[in-house]
């Protein structure tokens, strides 16, 4: 990003500062902070039972008359160009319908890249995609093959003969730093930190630590690989796919083809894991192409190999974190410098330096990150991009720091948590790191660790305690939309191109719609996953929640103006305005009087409409350039380390989370439990093998590529402050990637309590401990 | 996948017959299946052999004769093997996951091949083992999983089997049925080395299949025996080092030692020159690690495995010093 967004954001963030609280949203609290009925209960996820019958339809299994499969041909070299591709063999194959490669695909635009610009782009690369020659990755798709089976189409696929003329190709890190570059901006934060004389304070420390740490790349491998059942019609393109950006996704097809948006039709009603990766890549595009080439349905569902080869993941980092303090621990400086991987033509930023400027109130702050360009695939989000492998760095360094002190890990944070925003001063919504920890704490049995390393064993395990930081902003997206329909019946329906990754999304808003419009929840439909529904943004950012569900309170205040309108003077509430009254017992009631309403059945019946419905929208989130808006958890994890063998057994987890309110106490803990469980793959065992003599990916398996098992998972406590955020819709912040944040921190530093070595390089292979 | 032709064979004799030049046997094809899939093999057609006979007898000197067709999970389950050679139990326990064990079957997990990523990776990488001649990648790739034993310049994968480390330190003996008559062979001479043809991994002859695997009755040390497995996670993950050891004491001293190591070479590696140094000496961890070190003398590093060598002596001697302990 440029130094034009940084003069726009900055500009932004000093008018909103001196704008009234009250004037922006969440000026003034949400009502439904205290006032809840379903809310803040456990309520099982509404999509459950279709689940477990079989019953929900995955874009994989979208039936379609006349489907053809697509089995994809990657290249194999990183760089340089296709000089020859031989597909007579494949296309005399048994079942081929066709072949598409560049020589045949049809003229598409490059992907528009995903942004907060425009919210229908959702492009993670902006590379012409089969439009020629050129090979820009080791993994690209040189070929698609169609068929009548996916039998058929895999064999045929292995036939494509393909020669390449290779150029030399840019792979390896190490060599790739030193032609680094250095970006204006991090997402919408301004890259270049330095303030408050950071080299004189780190001068005048008392004590200091200054370390380097590496953390790998990670591919996405949510349990659905990537699939999508796509058929032309009338020269309208209609999509059944996997993705946590409906409009984005959609809006993307319809540039690429040179479509009108609404001749794009894209359903998406459940998601089997998302984490980032459900987005807009090469294989819905080349699926389109490839079946208006066939004029036929085609269905593309990715090998588990496919995957890693075309949908990007985490880049790999490397992070150096100084900290200076004080003898009483506060923090004189923090740096914190550092490398990632993003491609030229690669939009996703990994901000891994944003953790340091929002946690601890230091002195003063000295914070850049570089870029190395690689000739790789493109990189994504990935669950907590940036705060992932931040915290992991910023917290294993304040680790580093409570030791050299010898001061108790929690009681360094204790002496210098934030309580404004550190750098730019700005106050917070609401945050309790602290409380966090002390509940975390207490659950653990924190005064049971021995601060001094090595110091407890079982036979040949020795036995260690950590504890570390997680974070992650509070974001809420303009443009998402609800529409809420009151039948005659006086139920209400909420309709909105939401997405569903087994979150819980409609579950949680059917609570919230019930409590804002006084229904019970049997009273209310949630239906989402479908581009032809109201406008949504993504589910990215743990934003989806906090924007549908400022969405359903504006439609709900237009709901109220609509309602008494329709009543009339023949009412009850007649001469009552919109701030006089209130959403009580499936109608509207006087605040005043109770004994004045009447249900929204009796008002429909009497106006004779069958229904009455209204669209609400997310506006500008404007509170986030006026308050600083993080959400904060304190990790806790004991671990065995064997002596003989280096292997860690994580014993126990603890995670106790700020996130203001909880809003169904199942779904969050769910929530909170998965971004965990990410964290300890990303600790333990989670590394994309890159072999950068030729870029290939060599881990393209789950044999391969180690997420935890079942028996890497331990006992886990999921515990929450449940402090209401007064800015925020419902008084909640996002929850979805926070549990994943400060989690190899917390393993990572009890490893080191356990044996007294520190390791700084994620996974931790029991290599790096004997 | 290349287009093949499936036959379920209806006794051994059947799937003698059936077999072509490009036939393969199908076991329970948790390892060919995925190999054909990926094109790392082709073959003309599968003779699925997975229903024939699968029982466990007890032989007339003592042992066990296990059918090929048995399952990894049933073979673990049964009492006999729980009781008198708790080393393979745990083995196979250590394998794969609780679905692969019950599909694999003893004939397939012999006949298991290699992890490397090279090997699986058809198009876009080079290995000797599929393609005699073409190079190999792992030796200045990711080579973390490979061998420190026994390797070749041509190849230094692995044998990725945990229940051959304990047949192996049980002396198992499969026998073989083939065009050609019956014939017996010791498991340890069943697989090969790779040497300068990689792309042989066996003894087995063209047409052969494995019928039974026979345990010879057991003895102290295969009884007070136990299989120790190092990895990368806690479950589903191949061995980077396995020891399957076992061990009798008389008089303060080993009279018996059995040592077989896993994740080391192409084969499961008996150890004998550890065991002719155990015979004898004080079952103390300072033998165990002077007789493990005599066998690891040879061992040869690759760039990504060399922790493997001090990883194989310090679980060898964790489970000798196990076993000393707990020796009656």
């Amino acid at each position: 990003m440029t130094k034009l967004q940084n003069a726009i954001v900055g500009g932004v963030r000093a008018v909103i500062g001196h704008v009234p609280a009250s004037w922006l949203p969440g000026g003034t609290p949400d009502p439904l902070i205290d006032k809840r009925v379903s809310l803040g209960e456990q309520q099982s996820r509404v999509d459950g039972p279709d689940k477990v019958r079989g019953k929900a339809r995955f874009a994989a299994e979208v039936p379609m008359e006349g489907l053809l499969y697509a089995a994809f041909v990657h290249s194999t070299i990183a760089r340089g160009r296709i000089a020859d591709i031989d597909a007579s063999a494949a296309e005399a194959a048994p079942g081929v319908a066709l072949v598409m490669t560049y020589r045949n695909a049809p003229k598409m635009a490059v992907p528009p890249p995903i942004g907060m610009t425009n919210l229908k782009a959702a492009g993670n690369h902006i590379l012409p995609i089969m439009q020629d020659p050129e090979i820009r990755w080791n993994g690209q798709v040189v070929a698609v093959v169609l068929a009548e089976t996916r039998e058929q189409a895999d064999h045929a696929a292995t036939l494509v003969q393909v020669r390449y003329d290779a150029a030399p190709a840019r792979t390896r890190f190490d060599e790739g730093k030193a032609s680094a570059y250095t970006p204006e901006s991090i997402l919408v934060e301004r890259n270049r930190l330095e303030k408050g004389g950071p080299g004189r304070k780190f001068a005048e420390a008392a004590v200091k630590i200054d370390a380097v740490y590496t953390t790998p790349w990670e591919s996405h491998n949510p349990i659905e690989p990537h699939a999508a059942t796509i058929v032309w019609r009338d020269g309208r393109l209609i999509v059944h796919d996997a993705t946590q950006m409906i409009h984005g996704t959609a809006g993307s097809l319809a540039k690429i083809f040179g479509l009108k948006p609404d001749d794009v039709e894209l359903s998406s009603p459940y998601v089997g894991g998302g984490f980032g990766a459900k987005g807009l890549w090469d294989h819905q595009i080349l699926g389109a192409a490839a079946a208006r080439l066939a004029d036929r349905p085609v269905r593309v569902a990715l090998s588990r190999a496919s995957m890693h080869r075309l949908i990007g993941g985490r880049t790999q980092t490397e992070q150096r974190v100084a900290l200076a303090a004080d003898a009483d621990g506060k923090l004189k400086a923090l740096l914190h410098h550092g490398y990632g991987v993003k491609p030229l033509h690669s939009i996703c930023d990994e901000g891994f330096t944003l953790t340091g400027r929002s946690l601890y109130a230091s002195e003063s702050f000295d914070i850049v990150q570089h870029y190395v360009d690689l000739d790789l695939l493109a990189n994504s989000f990935m669950r907590a991009p940036g705060e992932a492998p931040g915290t992991f760095a910023i917290e294993c360094a304040m680790d580093e720091l409570a030791h050299a002190l010898g001061m108790d890990p929690i009681e360094l944070r204790r002496r210098n948590v934030a309580t404004c925003d550190p750098v730019s001063g700005a106050p917070h919504s609401q945050s309790a790191m602290m409380e966090a920890y002390d509940l975390g704490a207490a659950r653990i049995g924190w005064d049971r660790r021995i601060a001094q390393p090595g110091m407890r064993r079982e036979g040949e395990w020795l036995i260690g305690m950590g504890c570390a930081t997680g974070t992650f902003p509070f974001m809420r997206m303009p443009g998402t939309s609800v529409r809420i329909t009151i039948d005659a019946n006086g139920n209400a329906h909420v309709a909105s191109a939401a997405h569903e990754m087994g979150m819980g999304t409609a579950t949680v808003q059917r609570q919230h719609a019930a409590d804002r419009l006084g229904l019970p929840v049997d009273r209310v439909t949630v239906t989402i996953g479908d581009s032809r529904l109201p406008f949504a943004s993504f589910a990215g950012g743990s934003s989806q929640t906090a924007s549908l569900a400022a969405a359903i309170s504006a439609a709900s205040s237009k709901l109220v103006t609509d309602l008494l309108r329709l009543a009339g003077n023949d009412t009850p509430l007649a001469g009552l305005k919109p701030g006089e009254v209130a959403f009580a017992d499936g109608g509207l009631r006087s605040v005043e009087d109770p004994a004045r309403q009447e249900s929204f059945a009796s008002i429909l019946r009497r106006s004779g409409r069958g229904e009455v419905s209204v669209i609400g929208e997310s506006g500008a989130p404007l509170e986030i350039m006026k308050y600083a808006m993080h959400s904060t958890s304190a990790n806790f994890c004991a671990v065995r380390v064997s002596e003989v063998t280096g292997e860690i057994r994580v014993d126990r987890l603890v995670g106790a989370f700020d996130c203001g309110r909880i809003l169904n106490a199942k779904t969050a803990t769910s929530q909170f439990k998965g971004g965990m469980i990410m964290g300890l793959g990303m600790a333990l065992t989670e590394e994309t093998l890159l072999d950068e003599r030729t870029g290939r990916i060599m881990s393209t398996s789950l044999a391969d590529y180690h997420v935890p098992v079942h028996l890497d998972v331990p006992d886990m406590d999921v515990l929450w402050t449940d402090i209401p955020d007064p800015r925020t819709p419902l008084g909640a912040r996002g929850i979805g990637e926070i549990g994943t944040t400060g989690v190899a921190a917390a393993i990572a530093n009890a490893v080191f309590n356990a044996t007294g070595k520190r390791v700084r390089d994620l996974p931790l292979t029991l290599d790096r401990l004997i | 996948m290349t287009p093949l032709r499936y036959v379920r064979a209806s006794n051994r004799a059947d799937a003698l017959a059936q077999v072509g030049r490009n036939g393969r046997f199908l076991g329970g094809g948790t390892n060919l299946v995925d190999l054909l899939r990926q094109n790392v093999e082709q073959a003309g057609e599968l003779v699925d052999v997975s229903r024939l006979d699968a029982t466990i007898s007890e032989t007339r000197g003592g042992g066990l004769l296990i059918d090929a067709s048995v399952r990894n999970a049933a073979l673990a389950a049964d009492p006999r093997v729980r009781r008198h050679y708790p080393v393979l139990a745990r083995a196979l326990l250590a394998g794969a996951s609780a679905q692969i064990r019950n599909m694999a079957t003893v004939g397939g997990n012999i006949l298991q091949r290699t992890r490397c990523p090279y090997f699986y990776d058809v198009d876009g990488a080079r290995c000797n083992k599929r393609q005699p001649g073409a190079g190999c990648d792992a030796l200045d790739g990711f080579n973390r999983y490979h061998a420190i034993l026994g390797a070749s310049d041509q190849c230094v994968a692995t044998h990725p089997s945990d229940m051959c480390v304990a047949l192996a330190m049980l002396d198992a003996v499969v026998h073989l049925a083939g065009p050609g008559g019956d014939r017996s062979i010791s498991l340890t001479d069943f697989h090969v080395l790779p040497g300068a043809t990689p792309d042989v991994e066996t003894g087995l002859k063209p047409g052969e299949l494995i019928a039974a695997v026979e345990l010879p009755p057991p003895s102290a040390a295969t009884t007070n025996a136990d299989y120790r497995k190092v990895r990368d996670r806690s479950s589903y993950a191949f061995a980077l080092i396995s020891v399957a050891g076992g061990l009798a004491l008389a008089d303060g001293c080993v009279t018996q030692a059995r040592l077989a190591l896993g994740g080391v070479a192409a084969k499961p590696w008996r150890a004998t020159k550890a065991e002719a140094a155990l015979v004898g000496a004080a079952p103390t961890p300072d033998a165990f690690l002077s007789a493990i070190r005599e066998e690891l003398a040879g061992a040869r590093p690759l760039s990504g495995n060399g922790f493997k060598i001090d990883l194989a002596a310090r679980t060898t001697v964790a489970v000798l010093t196990a076993l000393a302990g707990a020796h009656p």
